[in-house]
């Protein structure tokens, strides 16, 4: 679904260009869970920019679905560690905002509202804000807002959907609930998912594959495959199994921190 | 009575007073109505004089209405336009800039020049001086779009007309109207100046002839009449700003909470 070859992106900076990403390649499987763990500035927010089109890299070449990537891939849901709702829209209307951009549905928007409005609200009881419809983003708590930013990236069941720290802002608990919502939602509709955090349990959770990354510039140095049983239960953290990767790769990290 | 009461009854109580002291000062120390007419004076001068003090008042209000008018239109078009690119942001920023340090005064000499004394002088003067603070504004809130937000929509094909569409347009909004208030006012100030210069309609050409005449009531009862108006224009600019943005005094209003 995605391959990245030896791409290199730098940025003009003010002070002269600056090298994020290095001879960096990565592959994710179509309906792979993968996870992107590295050190902070290492590149990661970059990596999802070169993905979904929005930067153009400096050197290599980007595929998603076999095809080179040359614009805006035009379908990636995304979700940040900030929710970016619309103030001056209901938690509906801010997820139905994708479409109204996203063919096929921005041409039959009008005439199907009603049913876009019913599967808002199929999605929302599942993220467990049924019945918040018609609030608005500032009458929610930072939680709620953020399970209303994943509604809004999953609405239009994207093939690929791109997750920046979704969680990073969350207490643990609410944290936990929403890994389970991400977990049963991938399990259910199996699109291709890429999740950079800096939670290495989150990773080693959710994801079938976790990709370390070093300190800018950024490079893959380690893919790690996870393969413990589908569906998984919160009660796997507590395994000695999973317990030795997160370890692992907390030390993997360290090092590459220290350079 | 309460003391919310009394905080609503406040402004009025404090407007009275200043009216009651200025009369007792006036009184007291005898100055001469030429000097500084008493507000018993004004008040003679707005009941002998109040049909010219309503016609003109009216003038007034039109032409600033029409400046204020034009400079939405011209502000709110070329402030999409500014904030759409940063080149073009980059490009005309230090122009409009220069445009706006020049005090509109000067214009008016050169506006009448164009088009002889009346009310397209007035028109166009309130317009140059409060088209600007719509520009700027309505071009803030467009450049100032949470980049990841744009992200999200640009990921899922948006174009560029989309972005400001859904996000930038809206997003701008509590800033065009924000805006209103301060170009509405700059408005009524450049049809006031045009008119003291060059004009034979308006509060500003009736107070520069009572003025000459040393009409000093009449000027003050002017000075009144253009209170008046201000206090209505922006009140109105005021309220429009509240119905229409509501929104973004609730948001703020629960962040700060
Ligand atoms: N627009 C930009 N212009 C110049 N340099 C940039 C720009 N965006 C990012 N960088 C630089 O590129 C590097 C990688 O940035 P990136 O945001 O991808 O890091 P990250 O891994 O997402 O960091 P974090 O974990 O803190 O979110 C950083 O060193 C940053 O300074
Ligand atoms: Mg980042």
């Amino acid at each position: 679904m995605i391959s990245l070859k030896d791409v290199s992106l730098a940025y003009a900076g003010r002070t002269g260009p600056v090298l994020a990403l290095e001879g960096t390649t990565i592959s994710v499987g179509r309906g792979e869970f993968a996870a992107v763990v590295g050190p902070s500035g290492c590149g990661k927010s970059t990596l999802m920019k070169l993905v979904t089109g929005l930067v153009k890299p400096t050197t290599g070449v980007v595929a998603v679905d076999g095809a080179p990537v040359t614009g805006p891939v035009k379908m990636a849901g995304m979700a940040f560690q900030n929710a970016n709702l619309l103030p001056w829209r209901t938690v509906t209307d801010n997820i139905l905002l994708p479409l109204e951009i996203v063919e096929p549905y921005r041409g039959k928007f009008r005439s199907h509202r009603a049913e876009y409005v019913a599967k808002v609200e199929d999605l929302l009881a599942t993220v467990g804000l049924k019945g918040f419809g018609d609030r608005f983003p500032w009458e929610l708590s930072g939680g709620m807002q953020q399970r209303a930013s994943l509604c809004r990236s999953l609405i239009h069941e994207p093939a690929l959907l791109m997750l920046d720290e979704p969680f990073a802002a969350l207490d643990a608990f609410t944290r936990e609930e929403l890994w389970c919502v991400l977990r049963d939602v991938w399990q259910r509709l199996k699109f291709t998912v890429v999740l950079v955090t800096h939670d290495l349990r989150e990773a080693v959770f959710l994801a079938d594959t976790v990709h370390v990354m070093s300190a800018r510039p950024g490079r893959i140095i380690e893919t790690r495959d996870v393969s413990f049983t589908r569906p998984r239960d919160l009660e796997v953290c507590y395994d000695k199994a999973f317990t030795d990767i997160v370890h692992d790769l907390r030390n993997q990290i360290a090092q590459v921190r220290k350079g | 009575m309460n003391s919310s009461k009394i905080e609503s009854l406040a402004p009025w109580i404090f407007v009275i007073a200043l009216f009651v002291i200025w009369e007792l000062v006036c009184k007291l120390f005898g100055v001469s109505t030429i000097t500084l007419p008493a507000p018993s004076d004004i008040w003679a001068a707005i009941l002998r004089y109040w049909a010219p003090l309503l016609r003109n008042s009216f003038v007034t209000l039109w032409t600033t209405l029409a400046g204020f008018a034009l400079a939405v239109a011209f502000g709110l078009f070329l402030g999409l336009v500014v904030g759409w690119s940063r080149t073009i942001y980059r490009g005309l920023y230090p122009v409009m800039i220069g445009f706006n340090s020049i005090p509109k005064v000067a214009v008016v000499p050169i506006l009448v020049l164009w088009f002889g004394i009346g009310e397209i002088p007035a028109i166009l003067t309130a317009f140059l001086i409060s088209f600007f603070p719509i520009v700027v504004n309505v071009a803030t809130g467009l450049a100032t779009i949470e980049p990841e937000l744009e992200d999200v929509l640009r990921a899922l094909g948006a174009s560029k007309l989309d972005v400001m569409r859904k996000v930038g347009i809206p997003r701008a909004m509590p800033y065009f109207f924000g805006s209103l208030k301060v170009a509405i006012t700059l408005a009524f100030v450049g049809t006031v100046v045009s008119e003291t210069i060059a004009a034979n309609a308006g509060i500003g050409f009736l107070m520069a002839q009572a003025g000459s005449n040393f009409q000093m009531p009449l000027v003050f009862a002017g000075l009144i009449a253009l209170a008046v108006e201000g206090i209505l224009m922006y009140a109105a600019t005021a309220w429009l700003e509240q119905r229409m943005t509501g929104w973004a005094f609730r948001a703020q209003g629960s962040a700060a909470a």
